[in-house]
């Protein structure tokens, strides 16, 4: 980790509807991401995460404060993995088409960063011609891991992106993020409401709770001695943290 | 019994060669029973919920065995009698809730929608039931999320709005696949009261598909664990937890995550 600010909020509200329909719901959000570090955010089921996620990329507009965003390009692993790959392409189409926008053309070379690509994630050769459509749940949303990682982006933001994965998995994708971050000085943010998980990756951590940040800290300062009720309820109920 | 499942197969036929999703799938359960499935990402547990709630009736997909609720057999009936079934005898809460919601319909009416197909309810009576289904499901101010589209919800939110259209009928069989994936603990927890309690006041029957041991342990009395289609290890979930006979169920017990941080590895070390 180094000083280099990859992403700065400070803050920041954010909106959603127009007019009589327009309700506020994030809070007051303030927060800093260095180069090569991971952020968790957890938080209650509706609080804002997803939301926070889409504002630090620029995909929620309606938005008070500050933001500044220091990489050319940023990727986001969606939470609904269906709804973000493309139903009418390949797999392989999906992979290989950043690397095609970025001017690569050999095809078997395609094939070959996508086929490997797909290993990674614990997949297989035979999925690359499958369309989202013809996977498992768990499978789909590997593919969209694999999708934001080819494309080299500094900063990745991850949402719930293990949640449909059994514990084997979820430790193999867990490894390649860490791997990978090291290797080439990655930034994430990364979603989760399993609290096992965040402790295994994440350097910081913030809690959310109705739109609002209620508690943020090193990864062990906070679940060693939490403030919040919401993040002590949270600790107790995860029986696998012992 | 209530659900006979006998040597149930999926192919698919989309692509050159043919793709045996599940082989062999047996099993049989009684009304007011619980079982869980387990099993590797792509094993066939969605598929096979599919195949039992008579949704794979579609090109290039060929399902064979058995399917027996209640002595008729699912895969054999016509769309007019599934349709008798589907909602009322049995229900599904999906493993993706944005690819089951209809975007353009009201939450409250797609909660509603089996009771508009099945019941003579009032309007009044439809609305008073769905929003205790969406109360069931957890979800807060349920008069509130009423009248959003489901693009206006968080993930854990949908996930809550497809629990709460799988009750809305209380079904004699309710298949969950995954169904609180998006959910923190606390609200897992609660979940999984609320489905032990329907169990035993209405004898709703559970098979609960799920990657995490953990809460199959909580909440079921048997267990499947299944692996490339096949089933490969069954019994009493005590059993199947604490004396683990196949190699992937021991590999998912002894892999469950613990307080410990992971380092990265270089390229050489591997
Ligand atoms: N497009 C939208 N229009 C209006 N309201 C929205 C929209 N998207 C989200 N919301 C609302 O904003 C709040 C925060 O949603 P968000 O998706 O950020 O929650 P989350 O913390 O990611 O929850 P989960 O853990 O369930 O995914 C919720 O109350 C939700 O209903
Ligand atoms: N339309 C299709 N055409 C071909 N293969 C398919 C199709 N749909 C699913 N499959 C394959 O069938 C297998 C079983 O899929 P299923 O969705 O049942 O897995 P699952 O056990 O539910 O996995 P997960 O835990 O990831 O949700 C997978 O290998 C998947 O790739
Ligand atoms: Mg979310
Ligand atoms: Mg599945």
């Amino acid at each position: 980790m180094t000083n280099e600010i990859i992403l700065h909020l400070g803050n920041v509200n954010s909106y959603y509807g127009r007019g009589k329909a327009r309700k506020q719901v994030l809070k007051n959000i303030s927060l800093t991401l260095h180069k090569g570090e991971v952020l968790g955010v957890v938080g209650e089921s509706g609080s804002g995460k997803s939301t926070l996620a889409k504002c630090a990329i620029g995909l929620v507009t309606d938005i008070e404060g500050e933001r500044k965003l220091n990489v050319e390009n940023s990727q986001m692993v969606f939470q609904d993995s269906y709804g973000s790959l493309n139903p009418a392409k390949t797999v392989g189409w999906i992979l290989e088409e950043p690397l095609r926008v970025r001017g690569l053309r050999d095809k078997k070379e395609l094939r070959r960063r996508a086929v490997e690509m797909l290993q990674t994630v614990g997949l297989e050769e035979e999925h690359y011609d499958r369309k989202p459509s013809q996977l498992s749940g768990g499978q789909r949303q590997r593919v969209s891991i694999a999708a934001s990682l080819i494309q080299g982006s500094k900063l990745i933001i991850l949402d719930e992106p293990v949640s449909a994965l059994d514990v084997t998995l979820q430790a193999q994708i867990l490894q390649l993020l860490v791997d990978l971050k090291e290797r080439l000085d990655l930034s994430y943010i990364f979603i989760s409401h399993d609290l096992a998980v965040v402790y295994q990756i994440c350097d910081r951590v913030m809690v959310m709770y109705h739109g609002e940040v209620v508690e943020q800290g090193d990864v062990d300062a906070v679940y060693d001695n939490p403030q919040h009720e919401y993040t002590k309820k949270l600790l107790e109920a995860s029986l696998s943290l012992g | 019994m209530m659900l006979n499942i006998e040597h149930l197969s999926i192919i698919f036929h989309d692509r050159e060669e043919p793709f045996t999703a599940v082989e062999d799938f047996n099993l049989q359960m009684d009304h007011g029973e619980i079982v869980g499935i387990v099993g590797e990402s792509g094993s066939g547990k969605s598929m096979t919920a599919h195949a039992i709630m008579g949704l794979l009736r579609r090109y290039a997909v060929e399902v064979t065995g058995k399917a027996k609720f209640d002595g008729a057999d699912i895969l054999k009936m016509d769309e007019k009698e599934l349709r008798r079934y589907q909602g009322v005898e049995m229900s599904i809460i999906f493993q993706e809730p944005m690819t089951s919601l209809d975007p353009t319909m009201r939450i409250g009416k797609q909660v509603e929608e089996a009771l508009l197909l099945h019941t003579k309810l009032t309007k009044e009576k439809r609305r008073e039931r769905a929003l205790e289904a969406m109360e069931l499901a957890e979800l807060d101010e349920p008069e509130k999320l009423y009248d959003l589209y489901p693009h206006e919800l968080s993930g854990g939110m949908r996930q809550r709005v497809m629990i709460a259209s799988a009750l809305v009928l209380s079904p004699h069989l309710l298949i969950a696949d995954e169904p609180t994936t998006a959910l923190d603990v606390t609200i897992q927890a609660q979940i999984l009261k609320t489905l032990k309690e329907i169990n035993k006041k209405e004898g709703t029957a559970i098979m609960f598909i799920s990657h995490d041991l953990g809460v199959v342990k909580a909440l079921c009395e048997r267990v499947i664990v299944m692996q490339h289609g096949h089933i490969v290890e069954e019994g009493p979930v005590d059993q199947v937890f604490y004396h683990p006979q196949h190699e992937y169920t021991k590999h998912l017990i002894e892999s469950r995550p613990t307080r410990r941080k992971l380092k990265g590895r270089k390229l050489d070390d591997e």
